[in-house]
């Protein structure tokens, strides 16, 4: 592995088992390499937050591993499949086992919110009108929407609502991994925080392995298990949220120890 | 799966195996076999191997719907992990749980063909409100040319003109073959060849040229423009440039108004030519009528007045395509859906509005008598 990892804690890595395992991945596009040789290990039952500058590529890695970007080089598996070259049904079959939901909700602009919730219900499994609606409506009130907004359009939502309607379609299957790009960006903070608590209770209470693209240092304090830097090209640093202002590189050092970082840090302290 | 057994103590469910949602439709025929009923009802869940949501949902509701009947509900053999997750659920079922869209009833198909119909009249107002707003910038950009876009305008003629020449060119020497072959094979009965000549150039220069390149246009740049400014308004860079003091009319609008008006009477009377061209050489070949004689001929038969109608209906027509294109534009609303639609309708209203404008203006120069 190039990027240090710092947590020496009494996990090893037996007793840890790898959903995703992202070895040697090389993103190149034109003549722009956005990766190079990045290796990133995410674990079960975690909630990993992948932060870094503009343009470092969070997205195009969180874009590749479900397999919306074709790398250049490199291997990916999740849940011991490889998600590149493995068969074509094997990799269908991991895609029930993840939820993604992504920066803006991407929502179906033609279907209400709860037919939204339902889709992937009806797409892949046979249960019957009545369930689904029900699993659908527990899905929009477990995200902490009212049930008034089941009949609304995603034109009719507010951001903040979206990108909870988004979260309940990413957990309709009820995946063992959820992606979340940037969910929290464009909240207002009390509208994230209330985000930022779901997350963590959805992940006590279905047992989740959550894989966070963020820029919200809040976030970061308040619900991640591990953090993962990306810079210069791969996973800089990863560990331990605490263990970063040890970090000697400047930009990691201007991040977690800026003022913003210091009163995120208090405020993570207080919960 | 879930098995039911009594004692004198009450009621034991067993639930056993995978309670998940993937493979939830057989279990799920199982709980609707069993009857909620009150007394004493334990759950024994320790034969569960795999509990999600969707499994925790089914013995959430058998509980409460046990309990609406006055059961007292006991659990057991639950993992913590199982038992927090049960928790969560059963918090979280909504007491009146959202439903989809019903389909519609007689009464609302009546109630939308009427707001449909007070729909389109407020539209035409607002269609002519804009035609009205968008004529005013157009006379003050004469008075004051300065304040013309001209980048914007000539990339716009280069997009709706230049790039059309092609398309429109093939299509008006297309027709002219067509009319040609057509017309030779009707007037030979007669032994009149020769008024084949007549035919081309009366029916496609007063006509069919401009006619069918307005269409043509319509489709191609009339649609384009709708959905590249109805992109913009779900962007809201429409709504940014309000704020920047920027007139959208002024920036958006009058440049691609402006570049129809200076290229469909090029495109029109390039394919009056083109046309021409094509039906000279089917006379040609199919009726010996030379070249030299074709030309001679119509100089002669076809008088100015028959090129010129045709090249003053263009700007009419333009003003119709790019005004209801752009109107059609700023009517989009939230979604890229609403996009889409926007943009059939840019392009049947303007093809419509077309036609009838030219049905008009042959009403309008027969009454003349040209």
């Amino acid at each position: 592995m190039d990027g240090t990892v710092l947590q020496q804690t009494s996990d090893t890595d037996a007793q840890r088992e790898a959903v995703i395992r992202v070895r040697n991945l090389t993103n190149q596009f034109g003549s722009q390499v956005v990766h190079q040789n990045l290796n990133l290990d995410v674990w079960r039952g975690e909630v990993l937050g992948i932060v870094g500058g503009s343009g470092t590529g969070k997205s195009v890695l969180l874009r590749t591993i479900v397999g919306l970007n074709k790398p250049a080089a490199g291997s990916i598996e999740v849940l011991g499949v490889d998600v590149l070259n493995g068969p074509e049904q094997e990799r269908r079959r991991i895609e029930k086992r993840w939820g993604v939901a992504f920066q803006d909700g991407a929502l179906f602009s033609s279907l209400t919110v709860l037919q939204n919730v339902m889709a992937p219900l009806r797409e892949h499994t046979g249960l019957s009108e009545k369930l689904m609606q029900a699993l659908g409506s527990l899905k929009i009130s477990l995200v902490g929407l009212p049930q008034l907004s089941c009949e609304k359009f995603p034109s009719e939502l507010s951001g903040g609502m979206r990108k909870r309607a988004a979260l309940a379609r990413a957990l309709a299957l009820d995946p063992e991994i959820v992606f979340l790009d940037e969910p929290t960006a464009g909240l207002d903070p009390i509208g994230a925080a209330a985000y930022d608590e779901l997350i963590g209770e959805l992940q006590h209470a279905l047992g989740l392995t959550v894989f966070m693209v963020t820029h919200d240092l809040d976030s970061l304090y308040a619900i991640c298990n591990r953090v993962a830097v990306l810079a210069e090209k791969r996973v800089l640093v990863e560990g331990r949220i605490e263990e970063m202002t040890k970090v000697d590189h400047p930009w990691v050092q201007e991040y977690f120890t800026g003022p913003r970082a210091r009163a995120a840090q208090e405020k993570g302290h207080d919960r | 799966m879930i098995h039911s057994d009594s004692d004198a103590d009450g009621v034991c469910l067993r639930i056993s195996g995978e309670m998940l949602t993937q493979s939830l439709d057989t279990v799920e025929q199982a709980f609707h076999a069993v009857q909620p009923q009150g007394g004493n009802i334990t759950f024994d869940l320790s034969k569960v191997e795999a509990l999600d949501t969707g499994g925790a949902w089914l013995i959430a509701d058998l509980a409460r719907r046990s309990r609406k009947l006055g059961a007292e509900i006991r659990f057991e053999g639950l993992s913590p992990a199982q038992s927090a997750l049960l928790g969560t659920v059963a918090e979280n079922i909504p007491d009146e749980p959202g439903t989809e869209v019903q389909p519609r009833s007689f009464v609302d198909w009546v109630a939308a063909v009427g707001e449909r119909t007070a729909g389109a009249w407020k539209d035409t107002l607002s269609m002519l409100g804009f035609l009205g707003l968008t004529l005013h910038r157009l006379a003050r950009t004469i008075v004051m040319p300065w304040r013309l876009r001209q980048a914007a305008l000539v990339s716009q003629m280069e997009e709706v003109g230049l790039k059309a020449i092609p398309i429109v060119a093939l299509m008006g020497f297309l027709i002219g073959v067509v009319l040609a072959f057509q017309g030779a094979t009707q007037l030979k009965q007669f032994g009149a060849e020769i008024f084949v000549v007549e035919l081309i150039s009366i029916s496609v220069l007063r006509e069919l040229g401009i006619l069918l390149t307005a269409i043509i246009v319509a489709g191609r740049s009339g649609s384009a423009f709708t959905a590249s400014i109805g992109s913009m308004k779900v962007q809201e860079e429409i709504d940014a440039m309000r704020t920047l003091g920027l007139d959208p009319i002024e920036v958006l609008v009058i440049p691609r108004v402006v570049a129809l008006l200076i290229m469909l009477p090029i495109l029109g009377f390039v394919a009056d030519m083109a046309a021409l061209i094509g039906g000279g050489l089917m006379s040609w070949i199919d009726l010996d009528i030379s070249p030299g004689m074709f030309v001679t001929r119509l100089k002669e038969g076809t008088g100015i007045w028959h090129f010129a109608i045709g090249m003053i209906k263009a700007p009419f027509f333009a003003v119709v395509i790019g005004v209801i294109a752009c109107w059609q534009a700023m009517q989009v609303k939230g979604s890229a859906q609403s996009v889409g639609q926007r943009t059939t309708a840019s392009v049947v209203q303007s093809i419509f509005m077309v036609i009838a404008l030219d049905a008009l203006f042959s009403i309008f120069f027969a009454t003349l008598e040209i």
